[in-house]
Formats: structure tokens, sequence, C-alpha cells
């Protein structure tokens, strides 16, 4: 027989631990809802935009009642649970309802604080919580002119927006002189202040709420200092009270809320507790990003599985008022020890405020430009050093490069039908409108959805602020505990230290080890896994062509019609007549449709038809050519420059150098692409400072330059160090490739990497330590003995492969 | 009734892997997976006309090389959100040998 699970509270936490908990244990619990709203569960987020009737009530429900049904899940809506008997283990709700549990879920939210003046129980004074409170609000729009809103945070002013919207005059009381004392400093607050009055809001700062006036439905507000205003309806948005009634009644131990532990249990073993009714650690939380990671912990022990925990959260928050752009999160007022980075641009409406500790973000506000705010979270969860990108942090991560939305970066003032993804072309509407039909909170959601930034990923920023400003705050999980893929609850550094350490050489060794959730994998964790393996163990570890993306599996690049292109390297971009015609025999016997030169100094064949692939190789091959792995997370080109042997400016060889740094390297398989350039004096006609490794000659040697990028996010080189012979240009090389081939994530290309890890590690590993370069160096020329060999050739000529290439039958 | 066309050893098609049978209804890609299961799809992702026996076989499902949609190896169905179907065809296996019927299921 199953358990029985019963939930307390059809609300936002609850019913996330429900789908958390139905996707890891679909079968081990007969459960039971208890909801004292008459409906399914609903987006309460939402509730502004409802109320500004930017949306309507259909659009934000996130489980309609069929959902309970098919999931066969009872649900008893619109009864409250009044009664815990823990011995009998029984709850027992209003109208004689009552339910046995095994488990007890209890996740009944919080309670708006009212406060206790006289008055606070006329008619026309309600709070904003439920749909209920909505209605109210609407009915009272379309009957009354003036509204009073009694609070200026987060809530009072998405309430006073809506109202406004719905055509009322509305008055906001607050008791502080910020806005949003608890997100925003006093700048940000004015700013917000100023720009909230000229779209029609009146403020009342500083203003302590004495009575409310009225016989039986409220007609006004009276202030300690005497002021008197008329007014048909008060919201009074001061703040929640953990809804802790229940639990205490039954006799579990609360303070503020319902205390837990880092398995989301209460003092009664059975009981689980999440939501804002909770007190972890000392905190109870009030928005919905913390509560969905104790959903997804909660889930995971009541599955039994019993090995996560909730430590805690950092949160972010973002004003859901049209065309307002805030960003805030952290400690963002600092103490004495700390440093503020601050910048200002009033005429363009832009603020930004930076907290630093000891080199380590502690809180941002953003005001008018929050295009950032993502990173700076990022950096704030993970608690990243950055000292080697300091000068740069306040200009932000130029997430966006150019590409694609023209330069765009405040959502806020986007149309809806202005195009965000520039790869899938999505606009902004498509996405708002996914994020609220469908019910996304993440990032990961909005791509499977939309496709919106799944490609290039170049428009992640824009998309991660619609985000933000759809439903208020950053749903990403902390990086640094995020999942190789969704096969595993590894990370990749885990993965990588497991390979190490067990002496894991196979890709079934190691799921296994690390227990992975699917039976092979998928396409995201498999060719992470063999590449791994052949990196670290370049010996012993067997390369699996089945876990390659078909480009590396073919050795040639997938075209959309099927057909495959064809790059045979031109060593440091230098060619022959003797290649260039057997290149345009081998275009003319197989037929092929295009030939074009490359950006990478080569030239790239179009239109092959796969069962011929081997056959061009071997012409290819017979010139004396071989694959220029331009399909490959490998060594792609050299590009070089003419240099001193021609050039009336060259200061070295560049070409000969760029040759042979090509020789050594070829063949290695890397995390990523990796592209090498070569420029004979600082004209830098190669584009060195925009490769992932690039040398620039000078007069007295080379400067070494690392991590460019000149993809879809343009990044310039860091200068690694200056030496002075070839030989040290490529030993400098091998060692820093093999730090990367080491180090580095799959798919994380030098650029990004060298942001994550900091230069001076790069430099304390390779400059520093010549003992360390040298080693590095050795393993790299060690692992290139399995590597170099040409797989063109093995495949034209030696049989290998073979069944890739042809037809298994042709039936006619 | 079923006309069920040999097609060749299962030992042709490597393990996690696809072998294409050329037709008069276009490619059909034959996976193999890690139980040694046999399916056949066509060979045209429902979204774009990827080649589907150049994706990446895993339990039973196949990514497209193209943009990374998920099939089911049983039916063609894409997994969702994203939405689409390509045809599955029946097929078997006899003393290791791999029939097709080229009936659409
Ligand atoms: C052929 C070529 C375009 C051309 O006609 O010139 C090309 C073609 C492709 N590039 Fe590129 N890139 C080519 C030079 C470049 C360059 C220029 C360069 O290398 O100097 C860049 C910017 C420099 C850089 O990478 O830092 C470039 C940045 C990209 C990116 C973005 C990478 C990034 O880190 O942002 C991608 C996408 C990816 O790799 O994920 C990409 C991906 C691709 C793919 C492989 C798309 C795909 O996955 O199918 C294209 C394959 C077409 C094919 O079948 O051949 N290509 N690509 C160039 C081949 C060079 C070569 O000889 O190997
Ligand atoms: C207008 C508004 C805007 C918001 N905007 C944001 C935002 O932008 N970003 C953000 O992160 N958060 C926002 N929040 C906060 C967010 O909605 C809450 O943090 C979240 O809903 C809390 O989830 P919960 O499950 O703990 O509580 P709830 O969602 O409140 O669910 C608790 C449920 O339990 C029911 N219940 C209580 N006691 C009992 C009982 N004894 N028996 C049966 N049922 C019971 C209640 O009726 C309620 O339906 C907003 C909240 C509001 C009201
Ligand atoms: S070659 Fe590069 S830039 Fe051109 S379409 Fe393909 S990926 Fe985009
Ligand atoms: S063609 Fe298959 S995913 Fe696009």
């Amino acid at each position: 027989m199953r358990e029985k699970l019963v939930l307390v509270g059809n609300g936002m936490a609850g019913v996330r631990t429900l789908e958390e908990l139905l996707k890891i244990a679909p079968d081990k619990y007969d459960i039971t809802v208890f909801g004292a709203e008459p409906y399914g569960n609903y987006n309460r987020i939402l509730l502004s935009p409802v109320l500004a009737g930017e949306k309507t009530i259909d659009d934000i429900m996130l489980n309609d009642e069929q959902w309970y049904k098919d999931n066969n899940i009872s649900l008893i809506a619109g009864k409250e649970v009044t009664e815990i008997d823990r011995i009998k283990r029984k709850v027992y709700a209003t109208a004689g309802v009552a339910a046995e549990y095994d488990r007890l879920l209890l996740a009944t939210g919080s309670n708006p604080f009212i406060i206790p003046v006289p008055g606070n129980d006329l008619a026309g004074v309600i709070s904003f919580r439920d749909i209920n409170d909505v209605n109210s609000m609407l009915d009272s729009a379309k009957t009354y002119k003036h509204a009073v809103v009694i609070g200026g945070g987060l809530l009072g002013l998405e309430a006073a927006n809506g109202l406004m919207k719905q055509g009322m005059h509305v008055t906001v009381v607050h008791l502080h002189n910020t806005l949003m004392e608890r997100q925003l400093d006093s700048v940000a607050g004015s700013m917000l202040q100023k720009s909230l009055e000229d779209r029609g809001l009146k403020f009342l700062m500083a203003s302590s709420t004495e009575a409310i006036l009225g016989d039986s439905r409220v007609k006004g507000v009276r202030f300690k200092d005497g002021l008197e205003i008329a007014t048909d309806l008060v919201v009074m948005a001061v703040g929640i009270r953990p809804n802790k009634t229940l639990a205490e009644k039954a006799g579990l131990y609360c303070e503020r809320g319902v205390i837990v532990n880092d398995t989301m249990q209460t003092y009664d073993p059975r009981i689980y507790s999440v939501g804002e009714c909770v007190q972890h650690r000392g905190v109870a939380y009030g928005l919905v990003a913390p509560l969905f990671e104790q959903a997804k912990v909660c889930a995971n022990h009541l599955a039994r599985l019993g090995y996560s925990r909730y430590e805690g959260s950092v949160t972010s928050t973002k004003l859901k008022v049209t065309g307002i752009d805030l960003f805030s999160a952290g400690d963002f007022l600092g103490d004495q020890d700390c440093e503020n980075i601050v910048m200002k641009d009033a005429a363009r409406g832009v603020y930004k405020r930076i907290v630093v500790k000891n080199n380590r973000i502690k809180g941002a506000v953003l005001y008018g430009d929050t295009v950032d705010g993502a990173w700076y979270f990022q950096l704030l969860r993970d608690q990243t050093d950055v000292s080697d990108f300091r000068q740069q942090l306040m200009f932000g991560q130029a997430h966006l490069g150019d590409s694609g939305h023209g330069g765009q970066n405040a959502a806020a003032v986007m149309s809806d039908d202005m195009e965000v993804c520039g790869c899938n072309g999505v606009c902004k509407g498509e996405i708002t409108k996914a994020i609220t039909s469908k019910g996304l909170f993440t990032l990961d959601d909005v791509r499977a959805h939309t496709k919106a930034s799944s490609s290039c990923g170049s428009c992640t920023g824009l998309v991660e602020q619609i985000l933000a400003s759809t439903l208020g705050g950053d749903y990403s999980v902390a990086s640094h505990v995020k999942p190789l893929c969704k096969c595993t609850e590894h990370t990749h550094d885990e993965v990588q230290t497991a390979i190490k350490q067990q002496k894991l050489t196979s890709i079934r060794s190691v799921m296994d080890y690390m227990d992975w959730k699917s039976p092979d994998g998928c396409a995201s964790c498999r060719p992470a896994l063999n590449y791994y393996l052949i990196a670290f163990w370049p010996e012993q570890a067997q390369d699996d062509p089945q876990s390659r993306f078909i480009n590396e599996r073919a050795h040639a690049n997938i075209q959309k019609d099927g057909t495959f292109s064809v790059v045979p390297r031109m060593w440091g971009g230098v060619t022959t007549p003797n290649e260039l015609r057997a290149i345009a025999d081998v275009y003319e016997k197989f037929k092929l449709k295009e030939m074009k030169v490359t950006g990478g100094q080569r030239i790239d064949l179009f239109g092959a038809k796969k069962h011929d692939l081997p056959a061009i190789w071997a012409d290819l091959n017979s010139a004396g050519m071989v694959s220029g792995h331009a399909y490959g997370k490998a060594l792609r080109t050299v590009k070089t420059c003419v240099g001193k042997e021609w050039c009336r400016f060259g200061t070295q060889d560049s070409t000969a150098l760029g040759i042979e740094l090509e020789r050594v390297t070829w063949g290695s398989w890397m995390p990523h692409k990796f592209k090498m350039a070569v420029s004979g004096c600082p004209r830098n006609c190669a584009e060195a400072t925009i490769k992932d490794f690039g040398v620039v000659c000078v007069d007295s040697g080379y400067e070494l330059h690392v991590g460019g990028n000149g993809g879809v996010k343009v990044r310039a080189t860091d200068l690694l160090c200056k030496v002075s012979s070839e030989a040290d240009v490529i030993e400098y090389c091998a060692a820093y490739t093999q730090l990367y081939r080491e180090n580095a994530h799959y798919l994380e290309r030098t650029a990004p990497w060298l942001e994550r890890v900091g230069l001076s590690y790069v430099k304390q590993q390779i400059v520093e330590n010549s003992e360390n370069r040298k080693e590095l160096h050795k393993r790299f020329m060690m692992s290139q003995q399995y590597s170099q060999k040409d797989p063109w050739a093995e495949r034209a000529t030696e049989g290998v492969q073979q069944h890739e290439f042809t037809p298994l039958k042709q039936v006619i | 009734m079923n006309d069920w066309i040999e097609v060749g050893s299962i030992d042709d098609i490597p393990i996690l892997g696809s072998r294409v049978i050329t037709t008069h209804l276009g490619d059909i890609a034959v996976f193999r997976n890690a139980k040694d299961e046999i399916f056949a799809l066509n060979d045209r992702c429902p979204h774009k006309g990827g080649p589907l026996s150049q994706g990446l076989v895993h339990g039973r499902s196949v990514t497209c090389p193209l943009h990374n949609w998920v099939l089911g190896l049983e039916n063609g169905q894409a997994l969702a959100p994203d939405e689409g179907c390509t045809t599955a065809y029946p097929v078997k296996l006899h003393d290791n040998m791999v029939f097709i019927s080229l009936q659409a299921r």
C-alpha cells in the first residue's frame, strides 16, 4: 500500500514541492491537498499584472483542476485545515472533512500584516494577497475614484501602479523617507519616486497612519501629524507574517515562523514545511526563488533519496512595474569595511551601485540599466574574487555583444514586437506570453519553450531581464551547484575530480560510479564525459564515436540539407599550387556545390555526400593534405601574417612560427574549439588579440596573449607575458593549452574559462611556476602522441569506422 | 499483414548508433540502443528535416543533430515542449537479423 502524503496549503511552494516529487518518485504517495482558496494553484506573483490589467486570472493559473486529476491527487479546495492530530496522524478541516497522513507537508504561506489602528476593519480596507483581494480592488476601481496605499515597498508600489492603471487617483503613504528601503538606497529610491510621480502617483513620505476614518465604509485616513486625506479605498501593504497558526496549535516548535532544519523537517519528523510560513536558520523568505529551492530539497527527502540539503538563499528583486528597470540583490548598503563602486548618469536615468568587500560582491542596486543584474547576482552568490576585472566591473559583462539586437540592452523599453533572439526569431511579446501562460520561472524553461537564447546565447542577458521583470526576481540556481546536465546531480568539477581521482576510464564506469539518473546519458553529458576521459587518460581511455556529435564522428561539418563540408588543413594559411590543384580536382570529381575561402585562412568545400567523404579524403591525402578539424572541439586554425620575410614592418618570422605552432598542437581534443594566430608586429594583421592563444611579435621577442574570442561575444585577450625565443613560445603555448584542457568545463571556451578562474591563476600556473609549466608541456606532448593521427587517412585508407559512411541496405 | 524485409545483422549497427536504409519512401534510420532494442524512423526530423540517423542515441530517444530536438524512437514523437512527429516503422529481430516493414505504424 502506498503511503499517504497530505499537503496543507495549495500555494506556490507546496505545489512546487509536489511537482518536484512527482518528477522523481511519481508513485510513492497517495496525495491529498487542502487549500483554503477555492481554486487550483495559481501564480501569486502575477497578481500585480492582473491588477494592472495586463493579464487575466486565467493567464496566471499554474495547475488547473485537471492537473490534480491527471496526477491522482485529491484536491480539497475551499476548505481550511483547522487542526492536526499528531498522534492519530490526521488533519481536520472545515465542514467536517478529515484526512490521515503518513507524511504531512505544511505550506500555509503568510498573512498580510494589518496595522492596529482604529478603523482597520471598515469596508474598503483590504490587503493585497490573493485573487479575492484583486477582485475587490478591481470592483472598487469601477465605482470609486480615490485610493490610498499604505506601504511603499514592492507590494505597495505594484498595488498603487495597478490601481492607477485602473483609473484611480492613488496616494502612496510610506513610513520611511526612501521607497523600497529594504531593496534600494536613497539615491535609487528617489529616482524611482521621481519616475512614479511622473506617471501620476502621489507620495506621502515619512508619514505614519493614526486612524482610518469612516462609518461603514472607509472615507479617509488620518496621520500622526494631523493631516487627513479623503479616500474610498485603503490597501494595506506593510508586510507579511508567516502563517504559523496551525503549526503552533499542533504544538510544533515555532518562532517567527515554523522552524525547520536543512531537510525542511519540522520538530516532528513526519511533518515537513516549506514556503513563507517557514523559518530556516533564522530567516523567513518572502520571494519565490528560495521557496522553490526549498521545494526541491523537500521533495528529495519525501522521495526518500535523502541527499539534498537546503542551506539558505541569497535573493534578488525586481519591481514589476512595466517600463521601470530596477534590480537589487544582497547587502546593498554595506558596512564600514565595504567599498562602493558607484555610477550615476541622471540624464540617462541610470544609477548603479556595487558593494564590494575583500574583492567580493556583497550587494548591488541597479536602476535604469539592469542588463548586468544576473551577472552581478551570480558573482555575488558564487562569491567570486573580482580583483582581476574590477576595473571593468561597473561597465558590465557586455553580456549582449552587439549581434542580433542592435545594442539593445534594456528590456523594459522594448515593445512586444521587437526581436530578442536573432537566431530563432523570437520577439519580446512571445517570451512574456510564454512565461505567464505556461508558468515558466527559469532561463532554462524559457529556452525550452520559446527557443529564445538557446542557440548562440548572445541574448541571454535580455531574456534574463524579461524573466526578472515579469516575475520580479532571478530564479536561476547558483551556478556552482549547477549539475552537468539533467542526467546527474553532479557538477562538471565533481565529475572531473572523480574521473581523475578514481581513475575512471570509460563512460560506463563514470555513470555507474556517480549514479547517473538516465540509462546512458544524453546528448549533453555523453560528449562531455567522452572528452574528459580522453583528456585525462589519453593512454587508457577509449574514444567513443557514439558519444560524439555527428561532426566529430564523421570528421566533417553537417549542413542544413544533410550534406557535409570539407576543410583541409592549410598550415598557417600557406598553400601551394599542388594543393590548390588537388582541391579543385576534388571539387569537380565529386560534383561539389561551392568552394569558399573561410575566415580562418583556408578553403571550405560544400555539398559533399556522406558516402563520398572517404574517397574525397583519399584524394586530398594523396596531395599531402590532412583534416583541418573545422568540425571539432579541437585546434582549428593558426592564422598568420606575412611577417618579416616580406613585410616591411615585420619583426619576426610570424608565418613560420604559426606553422610550427600548428604542427605542435593539431589533432588535440579540447573542451571547445581553439584558435591561434601569430602577427609579425603590433599592427596585428592576423588579429592575434581575439584568439584563444595569440602571439604578437615585437622587436625584442614575443608577446603571448590569451583568452580572446571573436564570436558571439567579442573579448580581447589578456597579456600573459613576454618571452624571448620561439622555443619559449612553443613551450608556453603547449602548457597553456594543456592547462585549459585539464581545467575548463566541456564547451567552455578560453574566454569564459579565463574569466571564471582569473588571469592571476593562469599566470601563477604557467608564468610564475616554471616547473609546473614544464610538467604541463610534457603532459600535452604525451597526449599528442595519441591524437596526432590524421582521422581522414584512418577512414580513407585504413578502414576505420566504415559503417559510418555506407547505407545498411538499399531497398527498392 | 506486414511484409517484412530483411535489412542486415544487428551487429552491423553500432550500439547507441544508427544506419540508414535507402527506400522508395526516402531514407529510413534504423537505430540500436544499449539494450539491443531496434527501432526505425523516417530519417527526417519533424522540425526542419534534420537527418536523425546522424543524431546521438540515448535510452529510447535520439537527439537530432541540427537543433537538438529529442525524439522518441518508438513512436517518432518529439519530447515536450517541442511538438512534432516523424513516421515510425515496425521492426523485428530474428536470429540477430533485423527486419523492417514499410507499412508505417
Ligand atoms: C566556414 C566558416 C565561415 C566562413 O565561411 O568563413 C565558419 C563556419 C561555421 N562556424 Fe564559425 N566559421 C568560420 C570562422 C569563424 C570565425 C573567424 C575566425 O576563426 O577567425 C569566428 C569568430 C572567431 C572566434 O571563434 O573567436 C567564428 C565563430 C563561430 C562561433 C562562435 C564561437 C564563440 O565562441 O562565440 C560558432 C558557434 C560555436 O562554435 O558554438 C561557429 C560555428 C560555425 C559552424 C561550425 C556552425 C555549425 O555548427 O554548423 C559553421 C560551420 C559551417 C561549415 O559547415 O563549414 N563559428 N567562426 C569559418 C571556418 C574557419 C575555418 O577555416 O575553420
Ligand atoms: C501581489 C503579490 C506580488 C508578489 N510578487 C512577487 C514577485 O514579484 N517575486 C517574488 O518572488 N515573489 C512575489 N510575491 C511573493 C510570492 O507570491 C510568495 O512568496 C509565494 O506565493 C509564497 O508561496 P507559499 O506557498 O509559501 O504561500 P502561498 O502562495 O500564499 O500559499 C499558501 C496557501 O495556503 C493556503 N492556506 C493557508 N493556511 C491554510 C490552511 N490552514 N488550510 C488550507 N489552506 C491554507 C492559503 O490560502 C494559500 O493559498 C508576491 C506576492 C504577492 C501577494
Ligand atoms: S557560418 Fe557562422 S556566422 Fe555564418 S550562419 Fe553559420 S554559424 Fe552563423
Ligand atoms: S531539424 Fe531536427 S532539431 Fe531542427
